[in-house]
């Protein structure tokens, strides 16, 4: 991209096709040929890192389309059917649902970067300002995904941010009409944000060319910010920065898979797994964690249109950011001032994040409005400022000056910066977790379940039992919409052979038709029905259980938790605990109590539980003691009953957690080795160059 | 120019609402003999949750008697229900900040309250705390008989 190549192919194929279109001299001049700086660390990789994970989300955006069907009745339920039933379906959603938090995790390391070794400074100011317009489209792209599953954080999470645009004076509420299609966030605007979805990241793809083309035209910047001068400062980028590049993603990918493998929902909200209910505001509304910081500032100013004003100008002022740092030193390392000044700003961003998940009262209101002035300064106070009366420390005459004069202690250097960013990722990623603020109940006292740890698999024998509690107890009332009579012979299920699953559905009466008179029928179950529900339909089922229907229990051990709490979370990130749910869950059935404790009343039709928040549940008393009998002599207690229901429920709700446990395994090791042998092959190859 | 502008315009009308979305939006009618004074209840229209609350004496009260120059958004409790109806007050659910749908019966005002973000409405839907701009909306409305209402 940076001018006509010299590069001649030898085969006489690529050069008869060199001649009518130099692609090859385009790539071998691009990729190849190309000087790179020989002093770039290894947060230049985070750009060959977005590069792949943009890739990866659209392969994978690409294949779940192939699955997803884009209708408010139908999207939540493919959703589902695509994690339940296509060959490696949980796999692939896994993969993009983390996959964007991954991509936005890179960027924020990759902007944060380029702001603390002024890369954005002449002349890359429209690589920068190319940068920012990529972010943003990401982040439109990223919200719009979110919306695609259509749970209740999806739809409410779109109502909020489509209102944003009715603080437009005058035009507002025409202009959110116009964004719905409705009258209200439906069918059309899911429609639509999925036709968008899937555009963007295109769109996207495209910006990226025109960022790479203009990062060619300037060259790269560097830790020390000089030119490139002479051929001793540059190294060619095919091998040194491919390998360094391939060293540093396969570095990434572990991080990565850690998520999808062990962790898939630490990074969600559990209220997703929740379909969308126009009539039911969650409690807590909160914005996937790379928005936080945004969401902090937009809530922290009392005004409707200012907030949203401030929350768009904190992305837009970045634009602007060549103009307002006129510093002439470059990199940060030689300007003491505005090294302590970056990392005061990247605490605050992390602050910020975590305010924007904590609910709006209080102290949390006031600590914003400190930190957004705080944000808001450092780009129009201290940058203007600092350019003004900072007196930097004196650059190298030249990169391989600089390359000379570093010192060695590189590699712990490294690994601390490897620590803290994982830590920091941990830390601020958590905070989602910890939105999860429950009104007066009492904490579930974690268990102890088979199914936890990178090792986890299902307790058959509980599975069975709690099969059963389910049919002869909670299936009264309670739906299990999700699950099939065939996945009970599945592998990694309860471990029932296809003939004792046929068996068992051939117990229940399922309503067929119309046959050839227009009538419906009952027959006998197969394998491939679902679970009848105890209900017709919602309203029946909300008329016969005092006014609220009881909720469907497929997918209820991952669409509940509660808070988790500083510093729980970022605990729960390196021990990869899970099970918020199913301790809830357990906690809820063994937590009633006969008898409000003294000063407490529960309204009428309503019972008390120590656990539920509020402590009022519809829900009387399901299980007492005896109530179901097991042929393997398991203790008949509510204890018991609780920990097999919930076992089973939690294999409904994820029936293929050993595959991804096992796999995830396989994953691990080769990543690890293949990050090894790279680390080695760097080694070698860049042996001669320091 | 024309013929530019011409072109785009279908492009960004096809945006709002379709011909079967705005036929749905169809005025409806309520029966409002089932409320008993001190309950509401909630429908939708256009997609919108709408209350209908029965207003007790005390709340009636409390809404007519607050100071104007105390509100956010000055508005009588007589320019928020019908002329005779005072007991009967129907407001869209939907929280003037972002959208959130607020909790009836709930909150320091006796009247409404949103979880998303802690705004407070009072017995007559108007905003008392919190970050919303604006009183509760009014959707249109108009008695058909003493016991039937017609929205929209």
């Amino acid at each position: 991209m940076s001018g006509p190549s010299d590069f001649q192919p030898s085969n006489p194929a690529l050069k008869w096709i060199e001649r009518r279109l130099p692609i090859f001299g385009l790539v071998h001049s691009s990729f190849v040929a190309y000087p790179t700086p020989r002093n770039l660390n290894y947060w230049w990789t985070f750009g060959a890192i977005l590069s792949l994970m943009l890739a990866l989300q659209i392969l994978t955006g690409v294949i779940l389309a192939m699955h997803y069907t884009p209708h408010a009745d139908l999207a939540f339920k493919s959703v589902e059917l695509i994690v339940r039933d296509v060959n490696y379906g949980w796999l692939l959603r896994n993969m993009h649902a983390c996959g964007a938090s991954m991509f936005f995790f890179a960027v924020y390391i990759h902007m944060f970067r380029g702001l603390y070794y002024g890369s954005y400074k002449e002349p890359r100011e429209v690589l920068w300002i190319l940068g920012v317009i990529i972010y943003l489209l990401m982040m439109a792209t990223g919200f719009m995904g979110y919306v695609l599953p259509w749970g209740q954080m999806s739809f409410w999470g779109a109502t909020v941010i489509t209102n944003l645009f009715s603080a437009v004076p005058y035009f507002g509420e025409s202009i959110v009409t116009l964004l719905w299609g409705g009258y209200s966030v439906g069918n059309p605007t899911l429609n639509r944000f999925f036709s968008l979805h899937y555009l963007l990241p295109f769109v996207i793809a495209g910006v990226v060319v025109l960022h790479i083309w203009a990062l060619h035209v300037a060259g790269q910047n560097n830790p020390a910010g000089v030119e490139a001068k002479t051929e001793k400062d540059t190294v060619p980028f095919t091998p040194y920065a491919t390998i360094k590049d391939a060293f540093g993603v396969s570095c990434f990918l572990i991080f990565f898979a850690w998520f999808i493998f062990y962790m898939p929902n630490y990074l969600g909200d559990a209220d997703n797994y929740i379909p969308a209910n126009p009539g039911v505001t969650p409690a807590h509304i909160v914005p996937e964690w790379y928005y936080l910081p945004f969401y902090a500032i937009l809530r922290s100013i009392p005004n409707k249109l200012a907030g949203v004003v401030a929350m768009f100008s904190a992305i837009i002022i970045l634009c602007f950011l060549p103009w307002l740092d006129s510093a002439r030193t470059r990199s940060s390392k030689y300007r003491p001032l505005a090294k302590q000044f970056f990392w005061i700003f990247v605490v605050v961003c992390i602050l910020l994040g975590y305010l924007g998940s904590q609910p709006p009262e209080g102290i949390y209101v006031i600590a914003g409005r400190i930190l957004t002035v705080c944000y808001f300064a450092y780009f129009l106070i201290v940058l203007p400022l600092l350019a003004r009366i900072e007196t930097p420390r004196p650059v190298p005459n030249s990169i391989a000056d600089d390359v000379l004069a570093k010192s060695k202690g590189r590699a712990a250097t490294a690994a601390s910066v490897v620590l803290a960013l994982v830590v920091a990722g941990g830390l601020f990623a958590g905070s989602t977790q910890n939105a999860k603020a429950e009104e007066g109940g009492d904490t579930p006292p974690a268990q102890s379940w088979s199914f936890s740890g990178p090792f986890g698999k299902y307790d058959r024998g509980s599975l069975q039992r709690g099969l059963k509690v389910y049919k002869e107890v909670c299936s009264a009332c309670h739906s299990l919409n999700y699950v099939a009579f065939r996945n009970l012979a599945d592998p990694g299920g309860p471990g029932y052979s296809e003939a004792q699953a046929a068996a068992f559905a051939s117990e229940y009466k399922i309503k067929d038709g119309p046959n050839d008179q227009g009538e419906m029928f009952e027959r006998p179950g197969r394998t491939a029905d679902y679970f009848p529900a105890p209900f017709p339909n919602e309203q029946a089922a909300a008329a016969a259980n005092g006014g609220k229907a009881p909720p469907d229990l497929s997918l209820m051990a991952k669409a509940r938790s509660y808070k988790r709490g500083f510093p729980q979370f970022v605990i729960d990130f390196f021990t990869q605990y899970q099970e918020q749910g199913p301790d809830y869950v357990d906690a809820i059935l063994q937590g009633f109590e006969d008898k409000p404790p003294a000063g407490v009343t529960v309204p009428e039709g309503t019972y008390y539980n120590k656990y539920f928040p509020g402590h009022a549940i519809k829900m009387p008393k399901p299980l007492s003691d005896g109530q179901v009998t097991f042929d393997d002599g398991s203790p008949a207690t509510v204890k018991q009953y609780a920990h097999d229901v919930t076992t089973f429920l939690m294999w409904a709700a994820e029936p293929h957690m050993e595959a991804r446990k096992r796999i995830g395994m396989q994953v691990f090791f080769f990543l690890v080795v293949f990050a090894i042998l790279m680390y080695f092959t760097k080694r070698k190859v860049w042996a001669d160059a320091h | 120019m024309v013929g530019a502008a011409a072109t785009v315009w279908p492009l960004v009308a096809q945006m709002n609402p379709d011909a079967a979305t705005i036929a749905a939006g169809a005025p409806i009618q309520v029966d409002l003999t089932p409320i008993a004074e001190g309950q509401d209840i909630k429908v939708f229209w256009r997609g919108k949750p709408i209350y209908i609350s029965h207003r007790t004496k005390k709340q009636i009260q409390e809404a007519q008697s607050v100071a104007l120059s105390s509100l956010p958004d000055p508005q009588p409790d007589s320019a928020r229900v019908k002329a005779g109806h005072d007991q009967w007050l129907v407001v869209i659910g939907i929280c003037t900040h972002l959208g959130c749908i607020p909790i009836a019966h709930e909150g320091n005002y006796d009247g409404f309250f949103c979880p998303c973000h802690g705004s407070q409405y009072d017995s007559s839907g108007r905003i008392r705390q919190g970050p919303a701009p604006a009183n509760l909306a009014v959707p249109p409305y108009a008695f058909l008989t003493d016991t039937k209402i017609q929205i929209g």
